[in-house]
């Protein structure tokens, strides 16, 4: 492991409780979301890590505990290390703490989560839906959201449609 | 009947200044069919006059949901939806693609194929700025450079429709390797293509880069510095522009780009022409790399193009009628693929545009789990109202020609 991120990794093992995950030469911290705001900022501001890479969530709806995962992916343009920061997001009301202020891109990532997950971003500037229409209902990246072999879906046939549907109904 | 809900300003008063409130400012809506929109962007102006305010960018006419589609395609199958996304860098998508699926199943790719796959990436480079070349210059009034562009980049359309039967829509690079190896004819089109290009590219610099209608419209436009950049998330040309020399084709090697020498071309101006010398500049760094590929290319011929693992990549059609376990091999790939296991990784490639990363995670079977592209242009978008701040109407649509976005790319 490169000296520089092992020893980013040590000092946010040491401060904050996280779990470590490693894959193919890449690394990931597991960390709690009230610990978020704070990890970012001493990684951003001790560690240089100056981009924030991308931004996303993996839905593991109906098994997964908690059922979401918001994943981070940072990288330092001066010492060319790459972390990954995964925060576990239980299902009601999901919600994570904005890193608007450290990483002013994460913007349109956190509305692009809220659009496509339903995850909020606590205390973000401008959490409208990114891609969906704004009249939108539901949230097409979640695994509970059906995918394809219908009709295209309007405000006219919705309710056609969603009786076909094969998910499970509240 | 379609029934449009009634949004309250309240939810959309923070868009704009306090004078747009006041009637003292007018908002202009730009797009989503402008000419110099570059596709599908709508564009909410703030104006006090011809000077911007705010500019609000809104997205999503082009959403595809091609992240949730690949969720229900197999591996394989999946990577056909990869050129449709950034429709400029066809070749470039399918090979983050496929870097990732590699990564994660850990397979290896011969040495030919590597050299093929940045042989094309990079004559995909050379067709996506050529169109970033013409558009821009057609938006700043230079008919003829776009017909120009044009032209050119159809022989690199060519090369791609020789090496894989489609001009745009490859898929051309497969998992383990590539489709097949290229035909004969493949290494006298990219010759004539190295012969024929540099002169142009003279020819472009003699008709814009001194040119005072040109200069005036792109000098001092758009500017925006390093550490703005990066804290933005720039990549590629646009944050090359800005004095910072980020190309993970050298911080991180993919495709055995280490052992190609080129240059990664960097201005300090941070405007839209520094944008648009670092282009011009990437010419040439792709015409070399190409050199470089075609002679590696000429000591590996006849060598395997596609991995010898046949879990992952099927077994040439000729072992069919002799090997019983080649024709078991393909009836297992053909019909249910292969698995991945339940890990996740991310794997950035540099795009004409900039970081076009992949996140890929699988679930242990054969579908992949979750996909994410870190696109470049809906991260270059973010920045447009940041670099369009307190200039003109006409200054915005330099910029947006520089930031070189694609919609496809941005919507996904």
């Amino acid at each position: 492991m490169n000296d520089k991120l092992n020893k980013a990794i040590q000092s946010i093992k040491k401060n904050f409780g996280v779990e470590e995950h490693f894959f193919s030469d890449e690394y990931s911290l597991i960390i709690a979301p009230k610990d978020l705001v704070a990890i970012c900022s001493t990684l951003r501001d001790d560690f240089k890590f100056n981009m924030l890479s991308s931004l996303t969530a993996v839905d593991y709806w109906p098994q997964g505990d908690p059922r979401f995962h918001v994943v981070y992916q940072l990288y330092s343009i001066d010492d060319n290390i790459t972390l990954r920061l995964r925060v576990p997001v239980p299902d009601d009301a999901p919600t994570i703490p904005t890193i608007e202020g450290l990483y002013p891109n994460a913007n349109w990532h956190e509305r692009e989560l809220w659009d496509m997950f339903g995850i909020k971003a606590e205390g973000h500037s401008d959490l409208r839906r990114i891609l969906m229409p704004y009249e939108w209902e539901g949230h097409p990246l979640r695994k509970d959201y059906p995918l394809g072999y219908e009709e295209v879906q309007f405000t006219f046939n919705a309710d056609k449609i969603d009786e076909k549907k094969p998910y499970v109904k509240e | 009947m379609v029934q449009l809900q009634e949004v309250s300003l309240d939810e959309l008063k923070h868009l704009v200044s306090d004078r747009a409130l006041q009637g003292e400012t007018m908002l202009l809506n730009m797009g989503p069919q402008h000419p110099s929109t570059h596709g599908v962007l709508r564009l909410m102006l703030e104006l006090d006059g011809e000077t911007i305010i705010n500019c609000v960018p809104d997205i999503g006419f082009l959403h595809t949901g091609i992240e949730k589609n690949m969720e229900a395609k197999r591996y394989e199958q999946a990577e056909v939806m990869t050129d449709r996304l950034d429709y400029l860098n066809t070749v470039g998508n399918n090979l983050v693609y496929c870097l990732a699926i590699e990564k994660l199943v850990d397979l290896d790719v011969p040495p030919r194929a590597q050299v093929i796959r940045v042989i094309l990436a990079e004559l995909q480079r050379i067709a996506s700025h050529l169109i970033w070349l013409g558009t821009q210059s057609l938006d700043l009034a230079a008919m003829s450079m776009f017909l120009y562009c044009f032209r050119e980049r159809e022989m690199v359309l060519d090369i791609l429709e020789l090496v894989s039967g489609q001009r745009m829509m490859t898929t051309y690079i497969r998992p383990g390797g590539l489709w097949r190896d290229v035909p004969a004819e493949f290494y006298d089109a990219v010759r004539q293509f190295l012969d024929h290009f540099p002169a142009r590219i003279e020819q472009y610099h003699g008709l814009l880069t001194k040119n005072p209608l040109f200069v005036d419209r792109t000098k001092g436009i758009g500017v925006i510095s390093a550490e703005d950049a990066i804290a933005w998330g720039l990549t590629g040309p646009t944050l090359r522009g800005s004095g910072v020399a980020y190309d993970n084709r050298k911080v991180r090697p993919y495709s055995g780009y280490e052992e190609y020498d080129f240059e990664v071309p960097t201005e300090s101006a941070g405007d839209v022409f520094s944008r648009y010398i670092v282009r011009m500049e990437e010419y040439y760094q792709s015409l070399s790399i190409i050199k470089q590929g075609l002679e590696k290319l000429k000591e590996l011929e006849g060598a395997p193009v596609r991995s010898n693992n046949r879990k992952f990549v099927p077994p040439p059609r000729s072992e069919l009628g002799t090997s019983m376990e080649a024709l078991i091999h393909h009836f297992k790939l053909w019909t249910e693929g292969f698995n991945a296991p339940a890990e996740y990784v991310y794997v950035p490639v540099a795009s004409p545009r900039g970081e076009l990363g992949v996140y890929l995670e699988g679930d242990g079977g054969n579908k992949p789990y979750r996909v994410h592209w870190r696109t470049p242009s809906f991260i270059h978008l973010q920045a447009l109202p940041i670099l369009s701040k307190g200039l003109l109407v006409a200054d915005l649509v330099a910029i947006i020609g520089s930031i070189d976005i694609v919609l496809g790319d941005s919507d996904r």
